[in-house]
C-alpha cells in the first residue's frame, strides 16, 4: 500500500471517488511514509490520531456522495498556520508549547472540505529564510542529491519542510506561505509545483505573521491540476482578514485547456543576472521556445526597477517583522525566561527575546527596528515604499502592453549544500532575486518544474501572471508542464 | 553607511532583544553589511512617488461594528506562561 502516498490529488479524488481506495488507506500510507522518513527532517509535529479521525469522516462523507475534492486528501500542514489543538510554533523556540486555541481560515477551509493533516512541516523561523536552516527544529533536508554525491542539500526555504514532503511522496501535498519566495523556491529546488496566489487571494487570519503587506499562502503540489485543485480550497474572502479579497473564486482546474494560442509572454531583459549559470540560461530559453511552440507570441520586454526589488524587500520585509513579533514578549504565549533577582519587566522581555529568537530573526527584527527608528524612517522606510511602487508599476506597464504572463527563472541556482550560504545574510538574499519582486508587485507566480541540470538537480521557471488571474496563469503553467514532460522523482535514500 | 557598536546597542535596547557587550562588534559589522546592500536604493529617482500603502488599490471591506466573540478567558490564558487569578502574571511593572 506504500505507493498510495506517490499518488497525485486528482487521482487519488478519482480513485476515492470510485470506491477503489479510502481515505483511511491513503493517510495510513503517507503515514507509514512519514515514520520512515525522518531524516528528511520534513515533519516536526505528527498528527496520526488527528489523520485518521479526518480520514474517517472523510470515507462516510465519500460514501455518503457529493464530497468535496479534497475530500479525504491526506495533506501536510505548514507550521506557520495555527492549527486549534496542536503545536503550531512557526519554527520557533518562542513559541515552544503553544497550541492554538482556534484554527487558521485556511487550513480550516481545506479542512471543511474534507482533507486530511497528517502533520505540521518544518521551515525556517518565522519563515525568515531561504534554506530552512534557522528552524528550531533543525534543517529539512533535500530528498534530491546530486548524482554518485551524497551531500545533503538544502530543500530550500521558508517551506522547506513543506517541499520536501511533497517530493518525497510523504504527502499528496501540502501548505506554504510566501512572502518573497518561500514557495516558488524550495517548490523549484525539489521538482513540485507551487503557486502564490495574488495578495488578498487567501486569509492571513491564523497564519503568523512575518511581513504582512507581503504574506500570502498557497499550495505546493507534485503538478499543475493538483495546484489549480488545492489553491481553489484555500482561497476566499474572510471577514477576519479585511485584505482578503470579496471577489468570485472561479474553478480554476476547470480552465485547464493547455490551450495558450494567442496569449502573450513577456521575457524581461532584466533577469538576466551577472554570472547566471548556463544551465539557468539554457533552461529559460528551453521554456521560451516552449511557449512559442505551444502558439504563444513571446516578446522581449523591460521591468527596469528589478535590480531594487531586493533592497527595497530587505527593508520593507524587516520593517514589518520588527512590528510583527513585538507581540512575542513572554507574557501572553510561549516561552518566558527565567528571571533573575531584582529584574523586571524589561528584562524580561529582552531575555526573551534574545533566548527565543534565532540569529536571523534577531539580526531582521533589529534592523527593522533601525529603519523604522527616527531620523532614518524616510530615508530608508519611506524610500522602500517608494520604489515597491515604482516596481508595481513596471508590471503595471507591461500588462497595459498586452502581456498575460511574464516567463522567468524560478532561482539562480539548483539546491545547494546546507550549511554553505549561512555565514552571509545578503548572499542567502539573493536567492530571492527572481521571486521577491512578485511579492512587493502583490502578483500571482507560479514555480514549475522544467528540467534538470548535469548533475541530475531539478531546476524550475516561474510564469508571473496578472492581478486576480490565477486561473489563466495556471493554464499557461500547464501548458508549460505539458511541453516540458518533467516526470523525474528523487532515488529514495532515505 | 557604517554602524558603530554605540548604534548597534540603541536598536537592540529599541527591540527589547539582549544583545551582551563582547557581541555588539560583530552585530554592528553585520547591521553596516545589510544596509550596505539596502542603500542601493539611493539611486533610484523617487522624486514625485507615492509611497506604497496597499498593493491591491482595493476599499478594505466593512462590518457593523459590533461584538463578535468574546468570553472565553480560559482559552484567552490557556497558552500563558504565568496567569493567576484570571490575569496574566507579570514582574512588577510600577514601584
Amino acid at each position: 500500500m506504500t505507493d498510495l502516498s506517490k499518488l497525485k490529488i486528482s487521482e487519488a479524488r478519482d480513485a476515492l471517488r470510485k470506491g477503489d481506495v479510502t481515505s483511511v488507506d491513503l493517510t495510513e500510507a503517507c503515514l507509514s511514509a512519514v515514520d520512515r522518513a525522518v531524516t528528511l527532517g520534513a515533519v516536526v509535529h505528527k498528527t496520526p490520531e488527528v489523520a485518521i479521525g479526518q480520514a474517517k469522516s472523510a470515507d462516510d462523507r465519500i460514501k455518503a456522495g457529493d464530497a468535496p475534492d479534497l475530500c479525504g486528501i491526506p495533506l501536510g500542514i505548514k507550521d506557520l498556520f495555527c492549527t486549534k489543538g496542536v503545536p503550531s510554533q512557526a519554527a520557533s523556540a518562542i513559541l515552544n508549547g503553544f497550541t492554538p486555541e482556534y484554527e487558521s481560515t485556511v487550513s480550516g477551509k481545506l479542512f471543511d472540505a474534507g482533507a486530511v493533516m497528517l502533520g505540521k512541516l518544518n521551515m525556517d523561523e518565522f519563515a525568515m529564510g531561504s534554506s530552512n536552516e534557522t528552524s528550531t527544529y533543525g534543517n529539512a533536508v533535500n530528498p534530491w542529491r546530486r548524482n554518485g554525491d551524497d551531500t545533503a542539500l538544502t530543500p530550500g526555504g521558508s517551506s522547506g519542510g513543506s517541499a520536501a514532503a511533497v517530493a518525497a511522496d510523504l504527502c499528496l501535498a501540502a501548505t506554504g506561505t510566501d512572502t518573497g519566495g518561500s514557495i516558488r523556491q524550495p517548490a523549484a529546488f525539489t521538482g513540485i509545483t507551487g503557486i502564490k496566489p495574488t495578495y488578498g487571494r487567501c486569509s492571513r487570519w491564523g497564519i503568523v505573521a512575518f511581513a504582512s503587506s507581503l504574506d500570502q499562502a498557497g499550495p505546493m503540489t507534485k503538478d499543475v491540476r493538483d495546484a489549480a485543485i488545492m489553491l481553489e480550497a484555500m482561497c476566499g474572502h474572510d471577514p477576519k482578514d479585511s485584505t482578503s479579497a470579496d471577489l468570485p473564486v472561479p474553478n480554476f482546474e476547470a480552465m485547464l485547456t493547455g490551450d495558450i494560442r494567442g496569449k502573450t509572454i513577456g521575457i524581461p531583459r532584466e533577469y538576466t543576472m551577472d554570472g547566471m549559470p548556463d544551465e539557468i540560461a539554457a533552461l529559460w530559453a528551453e521554456g521560451r521556445k516552449m511557449l512559442e511552440d505551444a502558439g504563444a507570441v513571446v516578446k522581449d520586454i523591460s521591468l527596469p526597477h528589478t535590480k531594487y526589488a531586493l533592497p527595497a524587500y530587505y527593508v520593507i520585509a524587516p520593517a514589518e517583522a520588527s512590528s510583527n513579533l513585538a507581540r512575542y514578549d513572554g507574557v501572553r504565549y510561549g516561552h518566558r525566561a527565567k528571571l533573575s533577582q531584582g529584574d523586571g519587566i524589561t528584562e524580561m522581555y529582552e531575555k526573551t527575546r534574545a533566548e527565543g529568537f534565532g540569529p536571523e530573526v534577531q539580526r531582521r527584527v533589529m534592523v527593522g527596528t533601525y529603519v523604522l527608528s527616527a531620523g532614518f524612517y524616510d530615508a530608508y522606510y519611506n524610500r522602500a515604499r517608494k520604489v515597491r511602487t515604482l516596481i508595481k508599476k513596471d508590471f503595471e506597464d507591461v500588462f497595459a502592453q498586452g502581456v498575460d504572463a511574464i516567463l522567468t527563472p524560478a532561482t539562480p541556482s539548483a539546491a545547494f549544500e546546507l550549511g554553505r550560504k549561512q555565514d552571509d545574510p545578503v548572499q542567502m538574499y539573493l536567492n530571492d532575486v527572481f521571486t521577491v519582486t512578485v511579492n512587493l508587485a502583490g502578483l500571482p507566480g507560479i514555480s514549475v518544474p522544467v528540467g534538470l541540470d548535469t548533475t541530475g538537480l531539478p531546476l524550475g521557471l516561474q510564469l508571473i501572471g496578472r492581478p486576480w488571474e490565477e486561473g489563466d496563469l495556471l493554464n499557461t503553467a500547464y501548458a508549460l508542464e505539458r511541453a516540458a514532460g518533467f516526470v523525474a522523482k528523487p532515488a529514495q535514500w532515505w | 553607511m557604517s554602524i558603530d557598536t554605540e548604534t548597534a546597542a540603541r536598536v537592540a535596547k529599541l527591540a527589547r532583544i539582549r544583545v551582551e557587550d563582547d557581541a555588539l562588534p560583530a552585530l554592528a559589522q553585520e547591521f553596516s553589511n545589510i544596509l550596505g546592500f539596502i542603500e542601493q536604493l539611493n539611486e533610484v529617482d523617487v522624486d514625485g512617488v507615492e509611497p506604497m500603502v496597499s498593493v491591491e488599490p482595493m476599499r478594505l471591506k466593512r462590518r457593523e461594528d459590533g461584538v463578535t466573540d468574546g468570553g472565553m478567558q480560559d482559552k484567552v490564558l490557556a497558552n500563558a506562561p504565568d496567569a493567576r487569578e484570571g490575569f496574566f502574571a507579570v514582574p512588577k511593572v510600577v514601584e
